[in-house]
């Protein structure tokens, strides 16, 4: 790519081939049928149907005129397979095999949608036929996943047509590093991955660290188990987060990129490898990009299952093709990163961010959001609640909106009793505070985390002692070893609570759980251990007197701890 | 992904792992890489694919032993013709992990880690597969997602594997 009005050329002439996506009518083109390729989906056999559909089409001799995109995750995965038909934003779901007939002789040829696979809304009997209608959408907000109805995440042009790579032309054309930086932190923008440090922060410290080349890293290691927000945008976007990556090689003056990926995930490896391909063709990648002097590349490491890994300081390590150890911060990789140079890590989510942030600029990004936590937060919404799936808020919807409007509250009419947030590193926040906006500073206040983005809703069938337990189990099988509070302490909390959910807890339990909490907190050397005790905190903090009947009653209410005699 | 190597024989899978080596060669930080390509090719890790790994890349065979051993996904032993990897992820636990592992363990006598003594089925248990949505879920051969499971649809479901 020479220049923006190179860039501008293809993005005007595919957004002609995609104004069906719009809603308009194609002379050539009689549908474009973007069909759900999130696992989700695919376990519910999305493949079979698009299958299906491509055979219809062959028997109908229409095959040259309607396009079938397997796109990522759409967000409503329990109700897939899920499909959305255009130039009319039909949003089917529960699609079979069988449907595919159907679908392409009424719908895509004679115009006639199909009432019985539209989605209803909870009590009304009219389905909703248009995807933009659909109430659990309407309280969302996509920026993060902007393009996820729109484009075939295999396509360039398709995110170029969505206003792609415009943002990195305008930082490498128009501003200067220190500007682009500036902007970040104007925006307001906090890490996704957890910890929520401001971006910008993190980019200036390692704009101004001594030392060359310089890296910029991005970590898709998604470790928290119950959570699939990364893996949906490297599946469903990729591009998005090469360009953010670019532009922060801009920012900082660095050349090189890594994104580190789970084994776990081979779709979005594979997706990921050809956006990267596509990007070095287009010259969006490589040598004098824009023509602006700047060369950048990014190359893909994968993690091979170690939670840890996650850790920023373990990840630079494995990066290297070591065991992935974290060590102790400072240094922080500002300074000392990857092969010990200064290194910018940021999370997936927050990659994806920063097109929008430069292309609209700070202010109109941080106009969505609260005083503290600006933008959108995306949420793998799961447990006992009935729409599961992803889903994008702005920062500062309330838990009761994305339980109950978007999530269509608990099935089976059984009580709320708690929602999880933050997986391993979190806590369980109760029914008393389905009030609280989400935001990093409220949650943080309620003894939760944001975290990456898991949520799972827990009812009144969920033993909090259990779910500690669960938690502690994880941790213990994902210690690496390397320091004894977290080796040892948390292998001691989770005898505890065996005993305890085993009818053998002692009178003292819950303080020697707390106290040991306190100690590991206070000394283990990385993240993982330092807050691994949280699950047990907030569960002690908010349901105590469900520890106290397994201690004194021997007693389980909701009948999940099994008892020895 | 476990593929069959049993019409290969070692020599054509050396070659093989060859052509795998060749970019990473005297790469040390290519270790991982080649070690989950390695493994996708011969099933699991076995010493001679140690000892050629460890030789292309200029790296000392503990280290590659350090690196398989410090992470999840690489396997030291032979494992079954099939991978049953059940998600243990806090989705999927909240909603029943433990009812399909009983379900496995009752069908198949196969606990985690374990390999059937037909070679058929190897379980393993793995963290949240992006199922989430339609837990509990497990995953078969790394492809296969099944999501919604229940105990009595799951000897139905395993006989597509042979
Ligand atoms: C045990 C542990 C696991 C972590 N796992 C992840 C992860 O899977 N993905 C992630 O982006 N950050 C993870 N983090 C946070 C990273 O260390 C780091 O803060 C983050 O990637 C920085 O990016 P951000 O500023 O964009 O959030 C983890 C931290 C710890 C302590
Ligand atoms: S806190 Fe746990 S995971 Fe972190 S270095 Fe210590 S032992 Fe390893
Ligand atoms: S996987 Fe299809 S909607 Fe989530
Ligand atoms: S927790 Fe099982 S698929 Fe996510």
């Amino acid at each position: 790519m020479k220049s923006l009005e190179e860039l501008a050329k293809i993005r005007e002439s595919r957004r002609e081939a995609l104004k069906i996506r719009q809603g308009v009518p194609s002379k050539t083109e009689k549908a474009h049928i973007m069909m759900c390729g999130g696992a989700g989906c695919i376990s519910s056999k999305c493949l079979d149907v698009v299958e299906a559909m491509k055979k219809a089409l062959n028997k109908n001799g229409i095959a040259d005129q309607v396009q079938i995109v397997l796109t990522g995750c759409m967000g409503p995965c329990d109700m897939g397979p899920v499909a959305i038909i255009y130039p009319d934003a039909t949003f089917y779901r529960r699609l079979k095999p069988k449907d595919a007939e159907t679908i392409v002789e009424e719908h895509i040829m004679k115009g006639n949608k199909i009432r019985r696979l539209m989605y209803r809304a909870p009590g009304s009997k009219e389905p909703t036929p248009k995807v933009d209608d659909i109430d659990l959408f309407a309280k969302q907000k996509k920026v993060v996943l902007r393009n996820n109805f729109y484009i075939d995440p295999t396509s360039i042009e398709d995110y170029i047509a969505n206003d792609g790579y415009v943002a990195l032309g305008k930082a490498l054309t128009e501003m200067k590093p220190e500007d682009i930086i500036e902007e970040v932190k104007k925006s307001g923008l906090r890490g996704r991955g957890g910890a929520g440090f401001s971006t910008g922060m993190k980019w200036t410290f390692t704009a101004a660290a001594k030392g060359t080349p310089k890296y910029v890293v991005c970590n898709g290691d998604e470790g928290d188990p119950g959570a699939f927000m990364d893996r949906s945008v490297l599946e469903g976007d990729p591009h998005s987060i090469i360009e953010g990556m670019a532009i922060c090689g801009r920012a900082i003056g660095a050349e090189h990129g890594y994104i580190y990926v789970r084994a776990e995930y081979p779709l979005a490896i594979e997706r990921l490898d050809l956006a990267l391909q596509k990007a070095r063709e287009n010259g969006l990648l490589g040598q004098n990009i824009f023509s602006s002097g700047f060369n950048f590349d990014i190359e893909i490491r994968i993690g091979a299952g170690a939670f840890v890994c996650g850790e920023e300081t373990a990840l630079l390590t494995s990066i290297e093709g070591k065991r992935g150890e974290p060590r102790p911060r400072p240094p922080f990789p500002a300074n000392e990163g990857v092969w010990g140079k200064p290194t910018v890590l940021n999370n997936v989510e927050t990659w994806a961010n920063i097109p929008e942030i430069i292309r609209k600029g700070a202010e109109a990004y941080s106009s969505v959001g609260t005083e503290k936590s600006k933008g959108t937060k995306v949420f793998a919404l799961a447990g006992r609640i009935n729409n599961t799936g992803i889903i994008e808020v702005p920062m500062g919807t309330t838990l009761r909106e994305i339980v109950y409007e978007i999530g269509g509250g608990i099935p089976r009419k059984k009580a709320f009793k708690a929602v999880q947030t933050g997986g391993p590193s979190g806590g369980c926040i109760p029914a008393e505070h389905l009030d609280t906006p989400v935001d990093y500073d409220s949650l943080g206040a309620l003894g939760a985390i944001m975290g990456s983005g898991g949520m799972i809703v827990l009812d009144e069938d969920t033993c909090m002692v259990d779910i500690a337990k669960f938690f502690l189990d994880f941790v213990v099988d994902e210690s690496c070893g390397k320091c004894s509070p977290c080796r040892i302490g948390t292998k001691r909390m989770y005898e505890i609570l065996d005993n305890i959910s085993k009818g053998k807890g002692k009178e003292g339990d819950i303080e020697l759980l707390e106290e040991l909490a306190t100690t590991i907190k206070a000394t283990a050397l990385c993240g993982l251990g330092q807050t691994a005790p949280n699950p047990v905190l907030s569960t002690i903090r908010y349901f105590r007197h469900e520890y106290e009947e397994h201690i004194r009653d021997r007693k389980c209410t909701c009948n999940v701890c099994e008892f020895e005699e | 992904m476990v593929e069959c190597s049993c019409n290969t024989s070692n020599e054509e899978l050396a070659k093989q792992l060859d052509k795998i080596i060749d970019p990473y060669r005297d790469k040390p930080s290519g270790l991982i890489q080649v070690l989950t390509k390695a493994q996708n090719l011969v099933g699991y890790l076995p010493k001679w694919a140690q000892v050629q790994v460890a030789e292309g890349l200029g790296v000392s065979l503990q280290d590659v032993y350090g690196v398989i051993t410090f992470y999840a996904f690489f396997s030291l032993i032979p494992r079954g013709r099939h991978k049953i990897s059940v998600c243990a992820g806090t989705a999927c636990y909240v909603k029943g992990t433990k009812m399909v592992t009983k379900a496995l363990r009752d069908l198949l006598d196969l606990r985690p880690g374990q390999t059937t003594p037909d070679s058929r089925f190897t379980l393993e248990i793995v963290r949240c597969i992006g199922a989430c949505g339609l837990a509990p879920a497990m995953i078969i051969d790394g492809k296969d997602v099944h999501g919604r499971l229940e105990p009595e649809l799951i000897p139905e479901l395993l006989e597509q594997y042979e």
